[in-house]
Order: C-alpha cells, then structure tokens, then sequence
C-alpha cells in the first residue's frame, strides 16, 4: 500500500506531553518538514527554551541544546559562531522571547544573525499555569490579570514582528497562524522560507506563530481556534513584515 | 621556547587563551578587565576566530554556552558586577557538565563597587557562583605569567572535569605588566572537538541525537546527576590541588594569601624574617579546590595563621575550617579597593608572632 501520509523523519517517536488542542504538536510537525524537505537533520542543533516546549529536546531528532529562559537566541549566536556551516534554530514562547529574552532577541536580530527563530505567540505563560505574558490582549483574563488585562497598570501587548521590522539587519519576518488548515499551510511557507533562508546565508529569519492555549485560556480547543481568529489576528495581524531578497 | 615579553596581565590572558586553541571569545565591556575584549577584537578576526562584544554580560555567558556545547574552547571575561549577571550562565554551565573558561578580574563591591582591586567575590566564586548545589574551578594567579600558565591549566582542567573553570584575578593582576613567557601554539583549534562525543556538532545521521542539558524533571535522577557531579568534584580535589609554600620549614607563623596581597605579603615576611621572625607563607593557587591537606599539615607546626585579604575575611573561613579552627586564624586586610602596604602586613605580622 502507498504510504500517502506519515511523521516527518526528523522527530522522534516521543510522545508529545502537550495538553489537548495545543498547537505545539502543528507547529513542530512544520519546523520537522522544513528540515525534511531541505535534508539539513544532520547538521541542524536546535535550541529549546524555557516554557511548554521545554522538552523539546526530546522531539527533534537532530542535535538539541536546552537554553535558560530567553536566552536561546545568544546559545544560537554560540553555536552559529562555532559552526558557520550548520542550521541553526531556536523554539521560543512569548514570556521567553518577548518579555525575558526581549534583549537577546532584539540584538540577534539586529546583529542579523543567520540563524532561524520560530516564535509561538499565544498569549500566556502556559507551563507556569496561565500567567499574563508580555503578549496577553487587553482585557485578557490570566492568573496574574484576574480582573482583565489593564493598559493602565499592566501596559500594552507587544507585538515583535512590527517591532524587529524597524531594524535594517533582518531577512525575513513573517507571523502566521496555525487555527485553520489555510493558515498552516502558509505557516508551513513560512517556516520553511525561514529555514531555507539560513542555508543560503541571507540571515536572521523569524516566524511569529500565533498558537493556541486551550488549557489556560479555559477554552475548547475548537473554541480556542475561534478565539485566534476573532480576538488574536485582528490585534497580532498575518502577514510578512520583512523579506529583504524580495525588497520589502 | 616562546620568547619572553613584557605584557600586561589582562593581555597575556588573551594571547594564551589563543594559543591553547581557544577562537570564540564572548564579552561585554567592564573595567577593569577590558583589555582581555579590546586585545581579543583585534587578534581572532585575522586568525579565522570570533570576537564578539554581546549585548551584556547574561548575553556573552550563553553565548560562551552555545559555543562550548560544540565542543570549541570558548571564554568570556568580566569584573565583579559583570560576574553577578554571568551567575545564571554558570550555573547552567555546571548542569549541563559544560567546560568553558571565565574570567573575573574583581574589582571592589557591592553594587557598582568601585573599579579598584578587591578579592571580595572568594565566597561568590568558592561556594557556588549561582543557584543550585555546584562549583567551579577556581584559579587564582599572582604573577602575569601565572594569568597565561593559569589560562591552559583553566581549560584543561575545565576538560577533563566537564566543568566551568575560572581565572579568579585582583584588579592589579589584571593591569600590571611583568615579563611573561607565553604558552607555545601548540593545540589545533579543529582537533579539540574530536575530543568530546558529547559535543552537539550535528549528527550527520551517524548517530542518535546528543542533548545537552541541565533540565532533570524527575527528583531520582536530578539527584543522580548531582552525586555523579560532587564525585568528581571529589576526584578534582584529591588530585588538582595546586599552592605554593615560601619559607615554611621552619614557620612559626604562617601567612595565607592569593593574588597581589601574596606578593606584598612576600616582601614582609622577608622583612620579618630579618627581625628574626619565623613566619612563611602558603599561598593557595587552586581556590576551588581549596589546599585543605597542606594548610591542615601546616596547623600542625605554627602557632597561628594570619590571612592577607582584599576582603572582609572570606579565605579566612577557608583556612579555618582546613584546619577546623586548631589554631587561631587571624586576619591582615583592606578593602574597596585598597590594598595593605608591606609594612602593614609586617605590623600584623609581628603582633601573630607575639
């Protein structure tokens, strides 16, 4: 019989520990085919961060370093540095990339690293249980913005692809989603380009998911899949930010 | 034989650094160690090596991480507030059984200090240069040609431990400069590698994937990993204990002290000994793993030991509990950035010998 369908060759046969309707599970699956698809397990090392996909490592069957929280994006500067010739990435959340590893993200970024990030945005600090993170919407309800997230108090949500567009060194810049199969499909472009992009030398490459968090968000995860069509894309819009080869 | 020259100390760490194979240097300005980034900016970039200025010190530690999980003899240096932001990286180093070099030429504290040299960060550096339970090795030169001999033994030592190692240096060591003969340029940066199965280089699909780590969800084996880790710390100590003994035959009082306050201490104790004084001087080269046996063996002969510090008496406790208190362990210091004259130490000298 025809294989028609089947798990990418470069994770592992690990089960995924992550809570149902997350998408953790999709966005690994894509970043596993772009290395598929580009030959590069061999010679990629991945970067895990501090978060829900802390174990990361386990997942990817290529080389794997565990960062400390925010920090994946100067261990990627290390191990870029020590070898030029290989592919390599970082898996961050929105508490790691955004709020604690803000600094090392901005200055990779601004160095131009030729290195891929893949950004998961979905809102909240999820291992941790639900707390605000530097992401989190207006209003949001999390563990530590009972009454809502407050821009008075608690500020505004940040949004890193907008913000990492102002500086000249970034190759490419794009932020999608992953709630309808439309859109991962051109989360899988993405990643993909993102990957693609770093084996031809052209640069810092960052893909911003916006990702679910059914658990903490107390949502099905159906529900949790409207809820970044109608509350998430309208504040975090899709689309490509930077893609220097093609001029913009 | 390499030539002898005139270098200050915080270059002849460079320059060595260079010649045992190392081609990654991470770090971030900081007075009064500068000279190690200022001189390592101008040498890799024509030697096919890596200088890079981080955006802080957390930024170059993790970088130094990610480059020492490839196997490569990487490095950062910094000064003391330098250091405290580096604590995270250390620690991680540490769990994830990564060698790597740091140095701390230590300048006066707390907070922003002062930029004069101190010795105030023994116990940071000593008892566990981060959270949780581990060391590192600690190394403190006294001579320029002991910040570059220091450099090798830091990295191979680092190695063959799987551990962090550190170059624990006084501001003075830092920007005095002596005749010093560097190390030969023996070691090949691309055979150091080879060296370290664990290394993550790529798998090249030949083998399953390696994970460094330090992340241990299950108490059983995070417990594990820290007795397999204070073995070997064990192993370090019985056998890389490193000091140096001056006078000591027949001492009666014995000076114990490290970096520029040894040499001072030097110069009195030959003045004492003029006066008839029989005082010598152990001088701790290895700080982690501190020369327990050889203070302990002195405790036997003298009648009191007397610490030279540029601190508030933080190797005193070391000493007191080498020799767990059989004597009394007196204390000659200065501190924020100033350091005991000769004659000082002398006075402090005579009233131990009393």
């Amino acid at each position: 019989m025809a294989i028609v369908f089947q798990k990418p060759k470069s994770l592992t046969d690990v089960p995924y520990h992550y809570c149902p309707g997350c998408t953790h599970g999709i966005v690994h699956r894509l970043v596993a085919e772009a290395i598929d698809a580009l030959g590069i397990e061999g010679k990629t090392i991945g970067i895990a961060p501090v978060g829900c996909s802390v174990m990361a490592y386990d997942y990817f069957k290529c080389d794997m370093i565990e960062a400390s929280h925010g920090r994946a994006p100067a261990v990627a500067t290390g191990v870029k540095r020590a070898l030029p010739d290989h592919v390599v990435f970082t898996y961050q959340g929105d508490g790691d990339l955004a709020s604690i590893g803000l600094c090392e993200t901005v200055s990779t970024a601004c160095r131009g690293e030729n290195v891929t990030i893949i950004f998961i945005n979905n809102a909240i600090y999820g291992m941790t249980g639900g707390q605000m993170a530097p992401t989190s919407l207006i209003g949001q309800v999390t563990q530590t913005s009972p009454y809502g997230r407050d821009p008075k108090t608690q500020g505004m949500p940040i949004r890193i692809c907008e913000l990492l567009a102002t500086l000249d060194a970034p190759a490419y810049l794009e932020r999608v989603a992953v709630n309808s199969v439309a859109h991962v499909r051109q989360a899988k472009k993405a990643i993909h380009k993102a990957f693609q992009n770093q084996v031809e030398g052209k640069g810092f490459s960052l893909v911003e998911v916006i990702s679910t968090c059914p658990t903490n968000w107390g949502l099905t995860p159906e529900k949790a899949c409207q809820f970044v069509e109608e509350k998430m894309i309208p504040f975090y819009p899709l689309g490509c930010f930077k893609d220097k080869e093609n001029g913009k | 034989m390499s030539e002898k020259v005139l270098m200050k100390g915080n270059e002849a760490i460079a320059e060595a650094a260079i010649r045992c194979g190392c081609r990654h240097y991470f770090g971030y300005p900081i007075t009064p160690q500068t000279e190690i980034a200022a001189y390592m900016s101008k040498r890799m970039p024509k030697i096919d090596g890596t200088f890079l200025q981080a955006e802080s010190e957390i930024a170059a530690i993790n970088m130094v991480y990610g480059c020492a999980a490839t196997g490569r003899r990487a490095m950062t240096s910094s000064s003391s507030p330098g250091i405290s932001l580096k604590a995270e990286g250390m620690s991680y180093l540490a769990g994830a059984d990564l060698p790597a070099l740091i140095v701390n030429v230590q300048r006066g504290g707390p907070g922003l200090g002062g930029i004069q040299p101190s010795q105030s960060d023994y116990f940071f550096m000593t008892r566990g240069p981060g959270h949780g339970d581990f060391h590192i090795i600690v190394l403190a030169p006294a001579t320029v040609q002991e910040m570059a001999d220091m450099t090798r033994l830091a990295f191979e030592l680092g190695e063959k431990y799987r551990m962090p190692a550190m170059l624990l240096a006084d501001g003075t060591m830092g920007q005095m400069m002596e005749p010093v003969v560097l190390p030969e340029d023996t070691v090949d940066p691309a055979t150091i590698p080879a060296t370290k199965p664990w290394a993550t280089t790529g798998t090249e699909m030949k083998r399953a994937h390696n994970i460094v780590n330090s992340l241990y969800l299950k108490p059983d084996e995070l417990e594990k990993t820290n007795y397999e880790r204070f073995a070997r710390y064990a192993k370090l100590e019985a056998e890389e204990c490193r000091w140096e003994e001056y006078l000591m035959d027949d001492a009666e009082v014995c000076v114990v002290s490290v970096g520029i306050t040894a040499r001072v201490a030097k110069n009195a104790i030959v003045a004492a000994r003029k006066e008839g004084i029989k005082v010598g001087m152990i001088r701790p080269i290895t700080l982690f793993p501190f020369p327990k046996a050889a203070l302990a063996k002195a405790a036997a002969k003298v009648k009191g030991f007397l610490t030279v510090e540029l601190n508030m008496g933080q190797m005193n406790e070391d000493v007191k509990l080498a020799i767990n208190c059989a004597k009394p362990v007196n204390m000659c210091n200065r501190v924020g950035g100033m350091i005991p004259s000769a004659d000082e130490v002398l006075a402090a000298i005579r009233k131990e010998a009393k």
